[in-house]
Parts: C-alpha cells; structure tokens; sequence
C-alpha cells in the first residue's frame, strides 16, 4: 500500500463511522423525542392516545390515591385542566399533593394518562422549571418557591 | 477565628495562583530560569493554603458551628459523623473548594515528581495548571463564597439533603472531582506542549500517568455514582441517561479514548496533535459538566442551587479554556511534526479505529444531552430525549467497538497479521458461541438479543485471556516457562487485561439487568406472600425504629426458594425529621448471580403495604466489573514504564530546545 492509499483507507473508515453515527442519530431521532405538555396543552393541542409525552403540572390536592393492586392514581393539574393519572410503581420520596410533579407516559382513549416514570422535586423549593412555564402561561404562577434547589427524584415503573 | 483563617487561606490561594500563572509562562518564554523556578514551590503552596481552607470548613461541620452558614444549611448536630464530613462537599460552595483542592494536589504532585521533566514544559504545565485555579478560585471568592457567617448563629443545623447521606454517595463526589480534575492535567500538558510546539514520545510517556489516574477515578466515580443510584432511587435501574450522568460519561469516554491514542504517540510517534486534541477535549467536556450542574440549566438529582450569575461565570470560565485552547491548537498544531505512518491493519490502525469509535459514541452523547437543552434556550418546544435515543445510538457504536476489542492487543505495530490475530481468537470466539448456546437454553423466553450480549461479553473476558496466554505461551511452553514469561509480563500488560476483562465483565451485568429483569408490585397485609421468579416473598411485619437522624419504617421480607429459606430484607421508607423529607431503602440480596431486590410502598388501605420487587440477573456484575477496569489503571499506573520516566535528552534538561526531537 502506498502512503496515499494508506491515507484514503483511514479517510474511508473515519467517513464511515462518521456515516453511522449520524445515521443511528437520524434514526433515533425520529420517533424517540418526548414533547413536555401541561394540561391545557393536551386539551387544546389535541395530543394523540398513545403519543409518547411528559405531563407535567401540580398534583391536585386530594386527588392521590394508593389502589388496592399497587397502583397509585392522582390527577395534574395547571388550574385551567385537570388530567387523571394512574402510575404503577412507588411513588417517589418526594411526590406530594399541591406539588409540582412531571409524569412521562402515554395519553389512553378515556383521555386519562398512564405514567411509567414519575419525577418530583426533592426539596421543598424545588419546582420542575417546565412546570413553573406551564403555570406561569395560565397565568397560575404564584412565584413563591421559584427558587430551585436540589433537584427531581426518579421514580419509574411498568405501566398498564 | 478558624473560620476566617480558612477565608484568608482562600484568597492567599488566589493571589499565589496569579503569581504561578503569571511569573513561569514569562520565565519560560525568557528562558529565564528564576522565573520558572517560582512554579514549583508557589504550586505546593498553593496547594498547603487551599487544604488550609477546605480543613477550616471541615472543622466547621465536624463541630457544628453554625455560624458559618454553609454549615447551618447543611449540616445537623444529630448527624452521623461520616455524614458531617461528607456534608462539606454536598453543596455548591464546598464542593467547588474541594474541586479546586484536587486542583491543588494535582500541580503539587507535578511539582513534587515533575524532576526529570524538562525545565520549561514543567513551568508551563504549572502556569497552565495555576490558570485554571485563579479562574475557578476568583469563581468561590466572588459568586460562591463558602466562609459566609451567620449572626447570631444558629443553635442547629437544617441537615443535608438525606438522599447525599448515604456511605457510597459520601465518596463519589471526590472521585469523580479527581477524575475530572485530573483531565486538567493533561490538558496543561496539551497547551504547555502547543506552546513548546514538540510533541515527542517522552512528552506522551509523561501524560499517560496523568491520564490515566483520571480515567480510574472517574471509572470508580461513575461506577459508584450508578451503585448509589441502583439501590437508592428504587426501581432497580443503574443508569438513567440523565445529562448530567451524561456529562461525566462524555469526558469518561474521551478520557479512554485519550489513554489509547497516548500509547501510539508514545511508541509510534504517530497521532500526536489527535492526541493532543483528546487531551483539550476531554478536559473541556469536563468543564462542560461542571457547567451544566452549577448553572441551573439542568434539574436533576446531582444539580446545585441556581444563581443566574454563577451560570454565567462558568460559561466565561468554559469559553475562555475552550475557545482558547481550541484557536491554540488551530494555530500551533500544524506546525506538530507528524511522523510514522502505517498500515491500516496495525496496532496504530486498531487504536485509530477505537478512537474514532469513541469519538462517534461522545458526539451521540453529547447530541442527545445538549439538542434539548439548546432547542429551550431558543425558546422552541420542551422535549426530552429518552433512553431509547442512546440505546439506539450509544449502543450500537460500542457494540461495533467491542467485538473488535480483543483483536487490537493480538495486532503488532506498524503491519499486522489479521489472519494470525483471528487464529489466537479462535478459543474466545468458541466460548462466546458456547455461552451463547448456555444463555438461549436458561433464558429461551428472554429477548433474543440478550444470548449475543452475553456472548459479547464472554468473547471480551476470554480475548483478554487469550492476549494473555498468547504472550505467556501458555500451553504452548512448559508451564515453568509460561509462569515466568507471567511474572516477567510487564504491569501495563495485566492492567490491560484486567481493563479489557473488568469490560467484558460489566457488559454481562448491563445486558442481564436490561434483558432479564422480572418484577412485581403487590399490596400486601403482614403474612401474606407474593411469587416472583422462583421466588416466594412474604411480607412478616412492618415495624418502626429509630436511626440517629431519621425515624424508618421497617418492612421485613422473607425470601424462601421452595422449601429453603433464602434471606430476610428490611426495605425502610426513612423520615428525617430534621430536612423535613424521606428516603427508601432497598432492601437488596444478592447470591453474586442475581439480586432480589425490594422496596416497600405506601399504605394502601387495610393494614396493606404496596410491595415493589425485582430480580435483577446478573446487576452485581456491573459494579464488580467496573471496579477490575479501575484495578486494572491502578495496575497500569504502576508500571516500570511510568515510574521510571522516559530517557531525557540531557539538553533539554539544560532548558535549551532541541533542533528536533528524536
């Protein structure tokens, strides 16, 4: 091999996994982005049953309840809609009613929403920032607590 | 009074750090050997003045003086003691002290083992070094003071956040700083280098120690860090695709990639300005994730307080080192004098084709990390970019990556012999298709990627094997021979055995607890059982106790295998009183094959308690096999080879350039 084809060799290779990589991002791309909604959102924008988002807004108080097979099921809420969620899993440590919380699942045909990861604030200050957006676009932000601090805490499970 | 003294030490530290900066790079650039001698003591006293500081601190939480605000907000009298020390870096202001501290140790070590560097290359790397310090020292003393007091002081504390008050996480932030920070070293090599414009294989011998103490801190830092989140966060996952995991895998990544393309400049004297570039780019990654925590553009487990101007001082901080160090390296690079090159198929070649496998998997990485965070700052939508984006573009790069692994230290330099590699491989390749087989006939019901997963990473621990045995000539020599060409072998040669097998190992672990995982979540009444994988687990009695911080309720799980008794597991649901929060405990049994692992829920009517278990197979696996890989640097970084130094040109001790190296 001469030093020139040498050079092109190594050109074709480094071309080659440039091609893969930004093939596979392409392709990951594609259908695997999760778009964050609130409430009001997912009413007015019509989000599709079996759309893949995150649902994020305040647990509404009184609403959480642990069913008897494990399940928990509460309902978000900007203070214009309210969605029900039923989540499979432990919530976690810091999920509490009259709190910001994000849930990622599926919207189902009841218009009801199945979490499969819960993620709430670790601290008493703490607000998810797209749930402080949501509330703020309603008009609903009180602006007590916007100081964030320590941060989400991951709870996930199988939904339904 | 210890107080300001540690406030004082502070800003000594800074002025030091100035003169440091300041006084070698003029001296090297004079040649003017008074100047350059000032870096080696000014680094050790930078280092005595920052240890000064982080020990008033310490002292400070140790006993509970509250006066000092750090301390009030983070600390609790009633605290364990592990829990005092470690609450000094569990928080913004101490951990940046604690950054800079290892900062500190690093140019100190230099200083102290840098002999036999030459004279002007070791004023550079310090100055380079101090230069990072003022930046991130001016940082603490301005947006991020730790020393500020309170009056009247408080009587207590109001503790530390609880899910930081746990044995692996106390120990996980100084790792993973030392992992960072000590990619700081190799980029001031990098920019003294660019400066010096040489780049020779003495200059990569001194950089591989470097590099390679910060790969296995960072190596045991990200291995604990997932440990912590496996048994702590509660549904049995290790790692979730959070950017800020993301932002220390990427320098993790680059920082590997770094080690090997170290070695082909060191004996090949090829690839040195990629090499070069790495070092940039592994430590600009790190400043990268020092930014995305501190900032408050992210939220999640690991972020700190957000304070908009300390944002904006760190993205100063990563635009000045990277944007400078990145037009420096457009500038001087070219002028790098490139030499030996060689045949695709070659040790050289193989290491070239790792590095640009792991540079493909970082920019996916890095894509999916910082697209979202990028489309918010232009105010476009709120998305989130989940596992299954880097399961289907991290994953696959490094499959590609790994089953090429083992031919790599079978290929000689300059021209190899594939077919000659592949026959040595034959036994690996046989024991992979073999555990293949095993894997399909135990877990035919599991998703049938899984068996190729587990045989990836058979053929990865037996490759290592093979190079191995292939050097010692085992079975091919008397077994006297083989045991003394063993002992003959150098370190570097185990170490990378071990790094190589540790990686085959925890490539078993990631595919079992992905592929075989089974689960269960039931409210149960004390008495009651519930069935999971073979297993039967009865919930006994649920009690309360008391811990030194925190009071627990306490679950106990009886785990029988038919008729045999296997464990019992207390699963806790903690309260701390103190931060007004709650933590959960798994309750883990691990037979070192699989983990039953069990959380325990919230009352769900009835005197039930919902029950969350898992069989993870093979989890341990993971961790064990990080661990070698960090065994396997620690070995490497013994070797005869990197305590011995290079041979130096008895010229450039003189502090006179060479006309051209080699």
């Amino acid at each position: 091999m001469t030093r020139k084809q040498r050079r092109a060799a190594f050109i074709a290779i480094g071309l080659a996994i440039l091609a893969l990589a930004v093939g596979l991002v392409l392709y990951a791309m594609r259908d695997n982005i999760v778009f964050f909604h609130s409430p009001s959102d997912v009413v007015e924008r019509e989000v599709a049953p079996g759309q893949r988002i995150r649902l994020g807004g305040l647990v509404e108080a009184g609403s959480v309840e642990t069913l008897a097979d494990g399940a928990a099921r509460f309902a978000v809420t900007d203070m214009v809609e309210t969605i029900r969620v039923t989540y499979r899993g432990i919530l976690p440590d810091l999920f509490r009613e009259g709190q910001g919380v994000v849930a990622e699942g599926v919207l189902l045909e009841d218009g009801s929403f199945a979490a499969d990861t819960v993620l709430a604030k670790h601290d008493e200050t703490y607000m998810p920032s797209e749930v402080v957006d949501a509330l703020k676009r309603t008009g609903n932000w009180q602006g007590e607590g916007a100081e964030a601090s320590h941060a989400e805490t991951y709870g996930q499970g199988a939904y339904p | 009074m210890i107080i300001e003294i540690g406030h004082f030490a502070l800003v000594l530290a800074l002025a030091v750090a100035v003169a440091q900066m300041v006084a070698p790079m003029l001296g090297a650039h004079r040649r003017d050997a008074t100047l350059m001698s000032i870096a080696g003591p000014a680094a050790l006293l930078q280092f005595a003045l920052v240890l000064l500081a982080f020990a008033a601190l310490t002292w400070a939480f140790l006993v509970s003086d509250f006066s000092l605000k750090l301390a009030y907000d983070n600390s609790h009298s009633a605290k364990p003691l592990i829990y005092k020390i470690s609450g000094v870096w569990g928080n913004h202001e101490g951990s940046m002290v604690l950054w800079v501290l290892i900062l500190a140790l690093f140019g100190a070590m230099v200083a102290l083992f840098g002999g036999n560097l030459p004279a002007t290359l070791r004023a550079r790397v310090l100055s380079v070094q101090a230069s990072i310090a003022v930046a991130f020292l001016l940082f603490i003393v301005f947006t991020s003071n730790p020393f500020v007091r309170l009056d009247p002081a408080p009587f207590e504390g109001t503790g530390l956040n609880p899910l930081l008050q746990d044995r692996a996480l106390a120990f996980h932030p100084p790792w993973l700083y030392a992992g960072y920070v000590g990619y700081s070293m190799t980029f001031s090599f990098a920019v003294a280098a660019l400066l010096e414009g040489r780049v020779d294989a003495s200059w990569a011998r001194w950089v591989r120690p470097w590099a390679l103490a910060a790969w296995l801190s960072l190596t045991i830092g990200i291995a604990m860090g997932s440990w912590w989140a496996y048994y702590t966060l509660g549904w049995g996952g290790f790692w979730f695709w959070d950017p800020v995991e993301n932002a220390s895998l990427m320098p993790w990544i680059v920082g590997t990639a770094l080690l090997h393309s170290a070695i082909v400049a060191e004996k090949r004297g090829a690839l040195k300005s990629w090499t070069l570039l790495l070092a940039i780019i592994a430590f600009s990654l790190s400043l990268l994730g020092t930014f995305l925590v501190r900032s408050g553009v992210l939220t999640s487990v690991h972020a700190f307080a957000v304070d908009p101007e300390r944002g904006i001082f760190i993205l100063g901080i990563l635009i000045f080192f990277v944007g400078g160090s990145l037009a420096l390296y457009a500038w001087r690079a070219p002028l790098l004098k490139t030499d030996g090159i060689f045949a695709p198929v070659s040790r050289e070649g193989a290491l070239l084709v790792n590095n640009l496998l792991l540079a493909a998997a970082t920019a996916a990485v890095f894509f999916g990390t910082l697209y979202p965070l990028l489309l918010d700052a232009l105010d476009g939508p709120k998305i989130t970019v989940g596992p299954t984006f880097f399961n289907l573009t991290f994953a696959p790069i490094f499959i590609v990556l790994l089953v090429l692994v083992p031919f790599g230290p079978l290929l000689g330099w300059k021209r190899a012999d594939i077919q000659a590699a592949a026959e040595r491989l034959m036994a690996a390749a046989g024991l992979a298709f073999v555990a293949m087989l095993v894997a399909y006939g135990f877990m035919w019901d599991g998703p049938w990627l899984a068996p190729l997963g587990i045989a990836l990473a058979v053929w990865l621990v037996a490759g290592a094997a093979s190079e191995i045995a292939y050097r010692t000539k085992l079975f091919a020599a008397p077994l006297a021979e083989s045991l003394g060409r063993a002992r003959r072998l150098p370190r570097a040669a185990w170490g990378m055995a071990l790094a190589h097998g540790g990686l085959g190992i925890a490539v078993a672990g990631i595919v079992g607890v992905t592929a075989w995982r089974a689960e269960t979540i039931v409210a149960l009444a004390p008495g009651e059982s519930t069935e999971l994988a073979g297993y039967t687990l009865t919930l006994e009695a649920v009690g309360m106790r008391d811990g030194p911080n925190f009071e627990a309720t306490t679950g106990i799980v009886r785990i029988d295998r038919g008729e045999r008794f296997v464990a019992r597991l207390m699963p806790e649901k903690r309260r701390f009183p103190a931060e007004r929060q709650e933590k959960t405990e798994a309750g883990i049994h691990t037979n070192l094959l699989s983990d039953i692992y069990v959380v325990l829920g919230d009352v769900a009517g009835e005197g039930k308690w919902v029950v969350r278990a898992y069989r993870n197979a093979l989890a341990p696996w993971i961790w064990i096999g990080g661990m070698i890989m960090a065994l396997g640097g620690a070995i490497s970084l013994t070797d005869r080879r990197l305590r011995v130094g290079a041979p130096v040109n008895a010229k450039i001790h003189a502090g006179v350039r060479p006309a051209a190296a080699e």
